[in-house]
C-alpha cells in the first residue's frame, strides 16, 4: 500500500466519518429524545379511507430486466475504456487496434440489438 | 495506523453487511445490505491500493448490478408467508448441504499453501512511480491482447443471450415507424397562404367541430361504499 495514494483518499475519509457522524446523531437524537409510541397501524400502508387492495411489491416487465443488462454490458464497457484512455501514448499502434477490435465487436452486437428492436418501447 | 484502523472498520462493517443479506427477511432490504458491502469492499481495495479495481467496483457493481438484483427481487414476486412454510421440512436437507460445501472449504483451506513469492508480489502491487490505473493499461492491451478480446466476445455473448432470452415480439402495439412517417405522399401539403386572410381564401372550409359524445360513466373498481368524496387515491 502506498502512502501517498492513500493520502489523497484522507478527505474523503473524513467525510465519510462526518456524514456517519451525522446520520447517526440524527437517528439516535430521534430516538433519544422523541416520544415512542410504537403502534401497528402507524407502519400499515396508507390508503384514503379503505383497505389497500393489494401487495406493494409487483410483478415487473421482463423489459426492465433487459434494459438494466444492456446497460451492464456497456457500463463494462466504458470500464475498459478508463485504463486505455490514460495509457494510450505508451501502448502503441498494437494498444489502439486492440481496442478498436474490443470496440467493434460491441457494435455488432450494439447493431443486433438495434435492428431486433430491443431499445424500443412498445 | 489510519490505514490499519480503517480497514478494521471497513472490514468489520463489511462482514457485518454481508451477515445481513443472509439473514435478512426482506429481499430489498438484502439488497441494500449488498450495495453496502460493496462500498466497503471498494474500501478495503483501496486499502489495498488497487485504486482503479476499487472505483470499478462502485460504478460497476452498485451502478449496474445492484440495481439488477432490485429488478429480479422485484420480479420474483414472492410471499413471505408461503417462503416459510415449507422451513421445518427442509431444513435437515439444508443444514446437510451446508454441512457438505462447508467441509469442502474446509478441505480446500487446509490444504493452502501460500507460494514463495507471494509475499514480495503482494507488497508491490504497482510498478513504482506510476498510479495503479496507469499500471493495468500499460499490459492489458498490448500483453493481454488475447484475453481482452476474449472478454469482448463474452460480452457481445452475453448481450445476444440477454436479447434472445427475455425479447419477445408483442402483436397488437402501435410502434413508431420513422422511414414510412418521412417517406409517406400525397397526404400532406404545404401551401402558400397569404397574410391576413386566413385558410377561407384559398376555398379550405374548416369543419365545424362534432358534438361531443355524452361523458361516460366512470365506474369504480369496487369500494364505492367507502368512498367518501371526490379524494381519489
Amino acid at each position: 500500500m502506498s502512502a501517498s495514494l492513500l493520502g489523497e483518499y484522507f478527505p474523503i475519509l473524513v467525510f465519510i466519518g462526518i456524514a456517519a457522524g451525522i446520520a447517526i446523531a440524527m437517528v439516535a437524537g430521534a430516538l433519544l429524545l422523541a416520544r415512542q409510541k410504537p403502534d401497528a397501524e402507524k407502519l400499515s400502508t396508507y390508503e384514503c379511507g379503505f383497505e389497500p387492495f393489494e401487495d406493494t411489491r409487483h410483478r415487473f416487465d421482463v423489459r426492465f430486466y433487459l434494459v438494466a443488462i444492456l446497460f451492464i454490458i456497456f457500463d463494462l464497457e466504458v470500464a475498459f475504456l478508463f485504463p486505455w484512455a490514460i495509457t494510450l501514448g505508451d501502448i502503441g499502434w498494437l494498444g489502439f487496434g486492440s481496442m478498436m477490435a474490443f470496440l467493434g465487436v460491441l457494435t455488432v452486437g450494439f447493431i443486433y440489438e438495434w435492428r431486433k428492436g430491443a431499445l424500443d418501447w412498445e | 495506523m489510519i490505514a490499519g484502523l480503517a480497514f478494521y472498520v471497513f472490514a468489520a462493517i463489511l462482514i457485518a453487511c454481508a451477515t445481513m443479506v443472509v439473514t435478512s427477511r426482506n429481499p430489498v432490504h438484502s439488497v441494500l445490505y449488498l450495495i453496502l458491502a460493496f462500498f466497503n469492499a471498494a474500501g478495503l481495495f483501496l486499502l489495498a491500493g488497487a485504486e482503479f479495481l476499487a472505483m470499478i467496483l462502485v460504478i460497476v457493481y452498485v451502478g449496474a448490478v445492484a440495481v439488477l438484483f432490485l429488478f429480479v427481487v422485484m420480479m420474483l414476486d414472492i410471499d413471505f408467508t408461503k417462503l416459510r412454510e415449507g422451513f421445518q421440512r427442509y431444513a435437515p436437507f439444508g443444514a446437510i448441504i451446508g454441512g457438505i460445501l462447508f467441509l469442502e472449504l474446509v478441505m480446500v483451506l487446509g490444504s493452502w499453501r501460500f507460494s514463495g513469492d507471494a509475499a514480495e508480489l503482494r507488497l508491490s502491487p504497482a510498478p513504482a512511480g506510476i498510479t495503479n490505473t496507469e499500471a493495468l493499461g500499460r499490459i492489458l492491451y498490448t500483453d493481454y491482447v488475447f484475453l481482452f478480446q476474449i472478454a469482448g466476445l463474452i460480452l457481445l455473448v452475453a448481450m445476444m443471450g440477454a436479447i434472445v432470452l427475455t425479447l419477445r415480439e408483442r402483436t397488437g402495439t402501435k410502434r413508431q415507424s420513422i422511414p414510412d412517417q418521412l417517406a409517406r405522399e400525397g397526404k400532406v401539403e404545404v401551401l402558400n397562404i397569404p397574410g391576413g386572410q386566413g385558410i377561407r381564401s384559398l376555398g379550405i372550409l374548416r369543419r365545424l367541430p362534432k358534438a361531443e359524445p355524452a361523458p361516460k360513466k366512470v365506474a369504480h373498481h369496487g369500494h364505492d361504499d367507502d368512498h367518501h368524496g371526490g379524494g381519489h387515491h
